[in-house]
This record gives C-alpha cells, sequence and structure tokens, in this order.
C-alpha cells in the first residue's frame, strides 16, 4: 500500500497527464458517437427498412474484440490519437444508435397519431413529441457508451495515443503492480463517475409527466 | 357538408375496411356512425382528416376535393378526438389541449381563455386540471380532455371516434347532453362514431348504420326505428326498442307532458295534447327544426321538438309513470 502511495507521488506528473488524455480521448469520441448515431438513429426510425441494416453493421464492429479492432487500424491509419479516436467512436455508436432507434419507435402510436390528427407536421412530432419522450432512451446509450469508451480508451496506449493504459502497460512491463493499479484505478473512479454524473442527466431529463 | 363518392379502402394485407361507400354528411348536423367493431368506422373518420387515403374513389369537403387540400392545414381545421385517446404524457393539460391554438398561432390570453372555457364545460375545473400531467387524470378525464383538445382551435368540423366509450353512464348522459345543447348554439358539423344505440339516438341528427365495410341505412333516428332499411339494422337498434316505439306511437301527448319544456321563443306549430305520439311525429316531419306547442283549450303546456317525442317514445314504463 504505502508502495501504491509513493507511485502516485513520484509519478504524479506523468499520471496526470495520462489521466487528461484519457478524458479527453473518451470525451471526443463519444460526443463524435452522438453527433453521427444520433441523427443515424432519428432517420432510421423514420425510414424503418433501414434500421435492420444499420444496426447490424453497428452491432458486428461491436463484436470484434477492441484489442483486434485497434490492431486492424494500425496498417490503414497508422499510429496516433486518430486511430484511436476512429476505434472508439466505433465502440461508442451502437448504445447511441439502437437507444435512439428504440426510444422513439417504442412511442406510443396513439400519441403520434394525435399529433399527425391535429394538423402536427413531421419535424413538430419529432421535436415536441418522439425527442422528448425518448430523451430519457437516448440519454441511457450515451452513458452506456461513455463507459465502455472509458475502459476500451486503455488500450489507446497500442496505437501510441496515450491515456492511462500507459500507466498500466508500463506497469505490466516492469512487474509493477502499484504503477498498474495507479493506471487501473483512476480508470475505474473515471468510468464510475461519468456513470454517475449520466445517471443524474438521465433522471432530469425524463419529462415529468412520465414520473408518476 | 362533407361526402363520400365510391370510396374503398384496401390495406396493404389485402383487408378491404370500405367497400365502394357513397355518403352525405350534412354540414351543421351531427351525424353518428355506427356499426359492429371492425365494420370501418375509425378508416371512414380518419379519411376524412386524410389520416387514411381511398385506394379508390373521392371525398369532398364543402364540394372541394381534398386531395387539393394541404393535409397539415386541413387537419388543423378538423377538431379529432381520436379512439385511444392519445394525450401527449409529457405535456401538461393546459399544454395538450391548447396544442392546435398553439399551432394556428392564436395569442396566449384567447388560447388560455378558451382552454378554461372548454375545460369547464366538460366538467374539468380548470384550477385544478391545467397543471395536471394526463397520467395524473382517470380515463374518463382523459376522455374529456381529449375532447377538449378537439373543440380548442374552434374546427369547423369535428371527429369524434367514440369520445365518451371510457366514462360511466352518468357522466356519459351528462357529456352527451352537454354535446346536444353546445350543437344547438355552435353548429359544427359532427362525425361521431359510436357503438352504443342509445347513444346514437339521442344525439344524432342523421345515423349511419355500417356493416363490413358497408353502409346499411343512412336516416334521421326517427327513419331509423320507424324504417329499418333490413334485419340487420333492425337487429342493431333492437327489436324491443322498435315495438316499444310502435306501441308508444298510440300514447296521448298529455302524458308526457313532464318531459316538454315549457318556455321556447322559436317557431312552432300547435296541436292539442288529446293528439297521438304518431300524429305528433307526423305533423313535423313537415317542418323538423319546429317545435310542437302542446295545447290545452287555448292555453300552451309544453313544447316538444322530435327529440322530445323520440325520447318520450323510448322511455320505459316507469319512468313514465313518475
Ligand atoms: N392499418 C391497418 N392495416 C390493416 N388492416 C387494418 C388497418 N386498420 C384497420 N384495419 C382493418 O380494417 C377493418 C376496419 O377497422 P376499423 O378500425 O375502421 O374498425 P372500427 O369500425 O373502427 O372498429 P371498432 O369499433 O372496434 O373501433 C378491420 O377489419 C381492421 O382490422
Ligand atoms: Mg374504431
Amino acid at each position: 500500500m504505502n508502495n501504491f502511495f509513493h507511485t502516485l507521488m513520484t509519478r504524479q506528473d506523468m499520471i496526470q497527464s495520462a489521466f487528461l488524455e484519457h478524458i479527453y480521448l473518451s470525451f471526443v469520441a463519444v460526443a463524435i458517437g452522438i453527433a453521427i448515431a444520433l441523427p443515424t438513429g432519428i432517420i432510421i426510425a423514420r425510414y424503418r427498412r433501414y434500421a435492420e441494416p444499420v444496426i447490424g453493421v453497428t452491432a458486428v464492429f461491436q463484436t470484434i474484440p477492441s484489442l483486434a479492432l485497434f490492431g486492424f487500424l494500425v496498417p490503414i491509419l497508422g499510429i496516433g490519437s486518430n486511430t484511436a479516436l476512429i476505434a472508439l467512436i466505433i465502440y461508442a455508436l451502437l448504445p447511441i444508435l439502437r437507444n435512439t432507434y428504440t426510444g422513439i419507435t417504442g412511442v406510443d402510436s396513439s400519441t403520434i397519431e394525435a399529433g399527425r390528427g391535429m394538423g402536427m407536421t413531421r419535424t413538430q412530432i419529432l421535436r415536441q413529441i418522439e425527442l422528448p419522450l425518448a430523451l430519457p432512451f437516448i440519454m441511457a446509450g450515451i452513458r452506456t457508451a461513455t463507459v465502455l469508451t472509458v475502459g476500451i480508451a486503455t488500450l489507446a496506449t497500442f496505437v501510441g495515443a496515450g491515456g492511462l493504459g500507459d500507466i498500466i502497460y508500463r506497469g505490466l512491463q516492469s512487474y509493477n503492480n502499484a504503477l498498474v493499479l495507479a493506471g487501473a484505478l483512476p480508470v475505474a473512479l473515471l468510468a464510475i463517475g461519468f456513470d454517475m454524473v449520466l445517471k443524474w442527466i438521465e433522471k432530469r431529463t425524463t419529462p415529468k409527466g412520465l414520473k408518476i | 357538408m362533407i361526402r363520400f363518392e365510391n370510396v374503398t379502402k384496401r390495406f396493404p394485407d389485402g383487408t378491404e375496411a370500405l367497400k365502394d361507400v357513397s355518403l352525405v354528411m350534412p354540414a351543421h348536423q351531427l351525424t353518428v356512425i355506427i356499426g359492429p367493431s371492425g365494420c370501418g368506422k375509425t378508416t371512414l373518420m380518419k379519411m376524412i382528416n386524410k389520416l387514411e387515403k381511398p385506394s379508390n374513389g373521392k371525398i369532398y369537403i364543402d364540394e372541394q376535393p381534398i386531395t387539393d387540400l394541404d393535409e397539415v392545414q386541413l387537419r388543423r381545421s378538423i377538431g379529432y378526438v381520436i379512439q385511444r385517446i392519445g394525450l401527449f404524457p409529457h405535456m401538461t393539460i393546459a399544454d395538450n389541449a391548447s396544442l392546435v391554438p398553439k399551432l394556428l398561432g392564436w395569442p396566449k390570453e384567447k388560447k388560455d381563455a378558451r382552454i378554461r372555457e372548454l375545460l369547464e364545460l366538460t366538467g374539468l375545473s380548470p384550477d385544478t386540471y391545467m397543471e395536471r400531467y394526463p397520467l395524473e387524470l382517470s380515463g374518463g378525464q382523459q376522455q374529456r380532455v381529449g375532447v377538449v383538445r378537439a373543440l380548442a382551435g374552434d374546427p369547423n368540423i369535428v371527429l369524434m371516434d367514440e369520445p365518451f366509450s371510457a366514462l360511466d353512464p352518468i357522466s356519459r348522459e351528462q357529456l352527451q347532453d352537454e354535446l346536444r345543447n353546445l350543437q344547438q348554439t355552435i353548429h359544427k358539423t359532427i362525425v361521431f362514431v359510436t357503438h352504443d344505440m342509445d347513444e346514437a339516438l339521442k344525439i344524432a341528427d342523421t345515423i349511419i348504420v355500417m356493416k363490413e365495410g358497408q353502409v346499411e341505412q343512412v336516416g334521421t333516428p326517427q327513419q331509423l326505428i320507424d324504417e329499418p332499411a333490413n334485419e340487420f339494422v333492425r337487429n342493431f337498434i333492437g327489436i324491443e326498442r322498435i315495438r316499444q316505439k310502435r306501441a308508444f306511437g298510440d300514447k296521448k301527448l298529455k302524458e308526457f307532458i313532464h318531459l316538454f319544456d315549457t318556455e321556447w321563443q322559436g317557431e312552432a306549430q300547435t296541436i292539442p295534447a288529446d293528439s297521438t305520439i304518431n300524429e305528433a311525429f307526423h305533423q313535423l316531419e313537415k317542418n323538423p327544426s319546429h317545435r310542437l306547442a302542446v295545447t290545452a283549450g287555448d292555453r300552451v303546456i309544453g313544447y316538444a321538438s322530435g327529440r322530445d317525442l323520440l325520447k318520450a317514445a323510448l322511455l320505459k314504463e316507469e319512468e313514465v309513470a313518475q
């Protein structure tokens, strides 16, 4: 235990910058994942016949072991943080896409029909009915994607993109358990932290009328 | 006026929900569509606001083919109470009800005043309910909000798909009366779907009886009872009701005098209280909008409308005795 604190003290700078890199990677990957998956989810909810193939493709990506995916990408994209980001984005897509889709398609059809019957346009129905009612699902998808990404981002070290994986890897190579722990513990804390914050946001976004 | 011209609706799975339907729903009248479950009532109604498109045939509103009308504009001008209620669960009652006025861009004060008035009218106290959410209301209360929402934009045409089905008999009767009274003053073109023959006979100007996607008979409540077009209509109205009415037809007006209004400002024709119900019906047929001033000697003792007579004819013995 003393050993662990000693490591934390002496390697403080290194751990701190790895921590920031890790947050940066996860954050950017999830942000871009949302930017891609959210609109796609909305589109496939409207044109449902495309839903299965599109979700299928992202699901296939998900089944590729993460280490293998990083491995595939290196010959194509070289090493560096872009490669890591692309791999992470690919993993973030599925949960966000699937939850957006199920959230929107799960809205009661009588509600949509009432909206249409009142003379709402498609866009008004999307903005005023479908998205507010699907928001808790979408937020849950983003939460899953974030926790997943924080975990997988430890592999970024293998493509030279840094992050807390660096610390863990270094510790493993030098049989320094304290160093491994000094890398792994922040990852776990980060994942739990994000999870809690996003869970709170998820609760906040649940429309008041549905909490009854 | 809404007119269907040889309208057929075939769903992609092959179901023929409407088969070559031609009919007219007169303007400013309350037309009731009645028929067994699955006979195409909802489908017929949804065609009027273009939620469903005909596979064949044409639909006109005031002689304008609805294919010429923009569907969003059309729907905003038609009130619609959907069968499954369909309130927006994330919006308050006030927001639900004021949706169409909002889409039409009404100023806030006008919107609020309208919603309050309508909530009051349907027996929901605005101060209690406006800020509540649909899930905090009972099924019957939600249904009332559905009616308020449909009327909020002051539409000329109102489509009501079994709007009172979730109500207890007492509130149901009460809302039927309200609707009838309201209709006396607002004169909208109302299309009202129901399963319930009592409801139809009570509120309708015209009844359309449907079966398996086809129209079996169109007529006033009286006509349906007096001359059911076929066995199906006869059974649907109920042999009991028909027999009852025929038997009562020979009774004297004066037995029912307690059912009639004692004050009336509109046009009326006089009829002696000794006349029979049938004679009274006969006299009214010439001028259905008039009332009969029932006289005893040279004194008017009550004013009877066609609806009052029908009510008298359909009342049960014990109710008459009261
Ligand atoms: N979207 C659809 N696709 C296929 N068939 C449909 C569809 N909508 C309705 N139908 C069928 O069309 C017929 C008429 O349905 P409709 O909903 O108009 O009946 P209804 O008279 O309103 O019945 P209810 O009194 O039970 O509400 C039924 O056989 C129904 O199964
Ligand atoms: Mg129906």
